[in-house]
């Protein structure tokens, strides 16, 4: 199941400008993940996870080298075909969780199915399927403020799936969350990958993540120094 | 999904009520400023033109030469028979005769020897024979401060201030000494009715008011008229409208080898009024010009904020997949909406408030009591078909415009710059 590759990167570099200067947050970096994958990016704030995980996610570009998703070359999409990337086959889940504060935990989730263009009987189907992945279905009508944090993780997660994306990107997803609420939505989300197939990819430094990672890179200064299988810990 | 993003304009406070309050706020004081300059421009002319100029004014050319001394012995004769002919060719506007006279007012005592006496100015109009048009536009019933209007032949008004230093009050007598249209010497006894104030010391100064045919009688000019004037429907001066029938009527009736043919003036040749028009369309143009930009980078601030507040959510759109073309479009969308919205709004309220100061206008009569011009006691806004649409310059595109430079900063940043700012 892992053996179908979804992501290949080769020889990844990303430089940023800083004054007249530069500073380089990936250094060649060489990696592929296959789909149903469940690893993690692992390693110190400005170690380059973030922003390996913003090329991979097609929010970024890279300076030198290659990142293929899904085999479309990153660094060579258009604003609108990254965007094309982006909507049809990522997910995205965030720190802050990032809900429309203004819309329900149903229409938050039935966001990334307007821009499909699917119609509103599909739509209807897909989120109330996807609020029952999370055990978010009781709460569909309740806005994002009303919901605890492990709650609004949940919806972010079930924003990400409703689509059922090959791959799922989660950055820090649980920084925000405390011990219970962190080990809920990670459960959610090995239950995810498990029965929809989804590859997951983290960016993370909290151990109660990696615990539940199948594979772990640790990035230091912007090179892999680990790449490994892991033993679910948890 | 327009419906979708149009649910949340609607429920984010933030980004619909509060803009359409502050494009409102902005569309209905450059709606009502627009009103106000315009209405007290325009004050100053249409008080000039009730009292003394008209919209148009018809003398004899001989008159007109020397007006400033009143010459009734070139006044217009047979009167009557031009009013006929005005009032048939150019039916719809409001035409009066008037007499200007000047002389001395003499207050006798019982045993009639002069007890006070003074220069007077006199304006004859028609006050009695039952068309009240000459005594609204003088706006004779708000003016009267003791007795009442006249009611019947040889009744007169009298300034209050005039009033007050010849000691006279409502129902007594006076003299007047002045000369007839022949060059005579004319005298005449008129009793007082009631007093006015005019709220210029011009007028407060030394004014008696008759009506028309006691100045005939007074000053022997039967069926003679130092002027007819006109005024243009509406109540307000055009001058293309005004120009164009002044050109007709002197082709038709003026010739110009007769000093005596009658010739029509525009308000805009009166006077000094030439310039005053220019001024003041000059003068509110600029204020308004002013106020609308002013306004213009208020509301185009409101557009570049609002805009920039959401940076954060445009990050998490473009990472769902929105395309930025989409996200701006949308963006513009919106501050469409909220511009229409607020500038309708605004547009309404400012109307509301400058009909009420157009109808009931607001009162300066303090500042006016020394003033030696004729100038309103009373300000008045005038809606034209500016006030209309001019909110829409301020209200819709300087919105627009400040949502559009606020949503080029989606293209020229990084779309994972955009998204930090979403985890900020």
């Amino acid at each position: 199941m892992e053996n179908s590759q979804i992501i290949k990167i080769t020889e990844l570099v990303k430089d940023f400008p800083v004054g007249t200067g530069s500073f380089r947050a990936l250094d060649h970096i060489n990696l592929s993940f296959g789909k149903g994958e469940f690893a993690g990016l692992v390693g110190p704030s400005g170690s380059g996870k973030t922003t390996l995980l913003n090329i991979m996610g097609s929010l970024d570009t890279p300076s030198q080298g290659e990142v293929k998703v899904l085999d479309f070359n990153v660094g060579e999409l258009s604003a609108r075909e990254s965007a094309t990337l982006r909507k049809s086959k990522l997910g995205f889940i965030f720190q802050s969780y990032n809900l429309l504060p203004v819309y329900t935990v149903y229409e938050n989730v039935e966001f990334p199915l307007l821009l499909l263009e699917f119609t509103a009987q599909e739509r209807k189907k897909m989120v109330l399927d996807a609020l029952e992945w999370v055990g978010l279905t009781p709460k569909m009508k309740s806005k994002p403020n009303m919901l605890s944090g492990g709650e609004c993780q949940r919806v972010a997660i079930a924003r990400a799936m409703v689509k059922k994306p090959m791959i799922v990107l989660a950055d820090e997803p649980t920084a925000n969350l405390d011990a219970e609420n962190s080990h809920h939505i990670l459960r959610t989300m090995e239950k995810l990958n498990r029965e929809l197939n989804t590859s997951f990819l983290f960016a993370t430094h909290d151990e109660k993540v990696i615990s539940y990672l199948k594979r772990r890179i640790v990035l230091a200064d912007g090179k892999v120094e680990i790449d490994e299988k892991t033993a679910i810990t948890k | 999904m327009i419906r979708f993003l149009f649910k949340g304009l609607m429920r984010d406070s933030q980004r619909s009520l509060l803009p359409v309050i502050i494009v409102a706020a902005g569309v209905m004081l450059t709606v009502f400023l627009q009103a106000w300059l315009t209405g007290v421009m325009q004050e100053g002319i249409e008080f000039n033109a009730r009292f003394n100029t008209g919209h148009l004014k018809i003398m004899t050319a001989a008159y007109a030469r020397d007006k400033d001394q009143i010459p009734n012995d070139l006044a217009i004769t047979r009167a009557m028979e031009l009013m006929d002919s005005l009032k048939r060719d150019y039916p719809g506007i409001g035409w009066a005769q008037r007499i200007r006279f000047g002389g001395l007012l003499d207050v006798s005592d019982t045993s009639g020897e002069t007890r006070a006496q003074g220069p007077v100015f006199g304006l004859a109009i028609d006050l009695l024979s039952g068309n009240k048009d000459e005594i609204s536009r003088m706006q004779l019933e708000s003016s009267l401060k003791k007795g009442h209007l006249p009611r019947k032949a040889g009744e007169i008004l009298i300034s209050e201030e005039f009033a007050g230093k010849l000691k006279v009050h409502p129902g007594d007598q006076v003299t007047l000494i002045g000369s007839s249209m022949n060059g005579a010497m004319a005298m005449y006894n008129f009793r007082i009715a009631g007093t006015v104030v005019f709220g210029t010391s011009a007028m407060d100064r030394g004014t008696i008011i008759t009506d028309i045919r006691d100045a005939q009688l007074a000053i022997d000019m039967d069926d003679a008229a130092s002027e007819i004037v006109g005024y243009l429907a509406g109540g307000f001066y055009d001058d293309p409208k005004a120009s164009e029938i002044r050109s007709h009527f002197n082709t038709a009736h003026s010739n110009p080898k007769d000093e005596f043919s009658p010739r029509m003036f525009t308000l805009r040749e009166a006077d000094e009024m030439a310039s005053l028009i220019d001024y003041s369309e000059r003068f509110s143009s600029i204020l308004i010009a002013v106020f609308i930009l002013a306004m213009s980078v208020v509301l185009w601030n409101a557009g570049l904020l609002g805009g920039l507040r959401r940076y954060g959510e445009f990050g998490l759109r473009l990472a769902m997949g929105e395309s930025k073309g989409h996200i701006y479009g949308t963006q513009i969308y919106e501050s469409v909406i909220i511009g229409i919205i607020g500038t309708i709004g605004g547009t309404i309220i400012g109307l509301g408030f400058s009909w009420l100061v157009q109808k009931y206008g607001f009162g300066a009569a303090g500042m006016m009591r020394n003033a030696a011009m004729m100038f309103p006691s009373t300000f008045h806004a005038r809606i034209t078909p500016l006030t209309f649409y001019i909110g829409f310059i301020p209200g819709l595109l300087s919105t627009v415009l400040g949502t559009l430079l606020s949503g080029i900063g989606i293209y020229k940043r990084r779309t994972s710059e955009l998204f930090k700012e979403l985890e900020s």
